[in-house]
């Protein structure tokens, strides 16, 4: 076999697995959470993602990836898909897939936007939209492991209705300190007028550049674009600026 | 032995084109990188090659952009799944850049402004395979894109073709470069699936 040089954990985290799904939330009108059963699911870091593979029954076959939404829990698994219109997947993802159903996955994969229990510097985290993701499981797994380190949090959303996570992030967790910013309706007793996120918020909400923050930014790419920007233009390190595009495809 | 998902139909690419195994089109032009993307004025920009004996070439933006370009149009394929038909480029070969450097390497690693490395077979940069594209689409590349210039080689999947193209170092022995350590595949062809180490 050619794969017998590879390390036994990578080759087994790169097979692909049969998952099958458990429970369905409905996380706004347009995004649920599958939590998945995965039979010896090796564990994942926060921000990783896994591959999805669909295939119909005239063998045709995509793939598409999706950021883990859970902490580390075992072999359960959770993944939080926004129905992205005329999309090819999430709309199936999101309407179609029932409990019992399964479902081809493998990973986790990434190794670079990622957040570890042990890091001890301060981070932000700036989620635009489903941005969120990667970002929630960075939260909960802070919250899994007991770290301490403090967390602050620009959520970046049109509307007070396409919330995710909303029971939890209400709870609030301490030492996570979450700042919507609603980009066209934001609820009455806001302070801020809706708009886009700009330095100013970045400023007042995130950390200042000389504490060194992590920055971890997830979105649409022109919000990535922009948010990303700004941080560097406020004086953050680049390097601590780590970057998770998506859009621009269908899914 | 693939399990069929229940109800899915998917969507086939149009017929006559033919997509990489576990790839989709899309018509936009998705962005992805590691971290924020630099802005490089082309006053300071530059690209060098530097050879396995520490020869050093280089060309500053007015050098490069008085090269004979090309005009390739070509199918892209990005590890992240997406596939995107017939993008036109303008830029200069590699065989143009490279014609006048002495080198018995097989390797080289490619580096960018802002931090990002790739690594490649020098052949795969060679026989108008590859270009330092400086053009998208009739228009100077955008900064997100890789602008001003990058590296583009559309036959092996995108994270290969470095955005912010600084230098190519040649090299006898090859090293991983930034996504190649965190575990993505050496070399990444897309018509082979190659997309992990161990794919």
């Amino acid at each position: 076999m050619a794969r017998t040089a590879v390390s036994r954990r990578l080759g087994d985290r790169l097979r692909w697995r049969v998952a099958e799904v458990t429970e369905r939330r409905a996380e706004s009108a347009t995004a649920v959470t599958l939590v998945l059963e995965v039979p010896e699911w090796p564990g994942h870091l926060a921000g990783q993602h896994v591959d999805i593979r669909l295939t119909a029954e005239d063998g045709y076959s995509t793939q598409r990836s999706y950021s883990i939404a859970s902490a580390p829990d075992g072999t359960r698994l959770e993944l939080t898909v926004q129905r992205v219109v005329e999309g090819e997947v999430s709309p199936y993802l999101v309407d179609e897939l029932m409990p019992g159903d399964q479902l081809e996955l493998r990973g986790p994969v990434g190794g670079w936007f990622v957040w570890q229990p042990e890091q001890e510097e301060p981070v932000l985290l700036v989620a635009g939209g489903s941005g969120l993701v990667p970002l929630m499981c960075m939260i909960r797994s802070r919250r899994a492991a007991g770290s301490r380190v403090p967390f602050r949090v620009l959520y970046s959303l049109r509307s007070p209705a396409e919330l995710l996570y909303g029971p939890e992030i209400r709870q609030g967790t301490p030492g996570v300190d979450l700042t919507h910013i609603y980009t066209r309706e934001a609820p009455q007793q806001s302070a801020r007028p809706p708009g886009r996120i700009t330095p100013d918020d970045l400023a007042r909400h995130g950390w200042p550049p000389d504490f060194a923050p992590t920055c971890y930014v997830c979105g649409p790419t022109a919000f990535v674009e922009k948010a990303a920007a700004y941080l560097v233009l406020l004086g953050h390190d680049p390097e601590r600026v780590r970057t998770e595009r998506f859009g621009g495809g269908e899914d | 032995m693939a399990i069929i998902s229940r109800g899915f139909h998917g969507r086939r690419p149009p017929a006559g084109r033919k997509l990489p195994p576990g790839q989709y089109e899309t018509t936009g032009f998705p962005v992805l990188s590691a971290g924020p993307t630099p802005w490089i004025s082309t006053d300071k920009w530059e690209l060098s090659v530097t050879t396995e004996t520490g020869r050093r070439h280089s060309w500053d933006w007015a050098a490069l952009t008085k090269l004979p370009s090309e005009t390739p149009t070509v199918d892209l394929h990005c590890v992240t799944k997406w596939s995107k038909f017939g993008t036109r480029w303008q830029g200069v070969s590699l065989d143009v850049l490279l014609a006048d450097v002495e080198t018995a390497a097989e390797y080289v690693l490619v580096s960018s402004y802002g931090g990002y490395t790739t690594n490649l077979p020098l052949e795969d940069l060679l026989d108008g395979k590859a270009w330092i594209a400086y053009g998208y689409d009739g228009r100077p590349l955008a900064p997100e894109h890789g602008g001003p210039a990058r590296l583009l080689v559309p036959h092996l999947y995108l994270w290969k073709s470095a955005k912010w193209v600084h230098g190519l170092e040649l090299r006898e022995k090859d090293i991983p470069g930034f996504w190649e350590s965190a575990g993505y595949h050496n070399y990444g062809d897309p018509w082979q699936e190659q997309r992990y180490r161990g794919d």
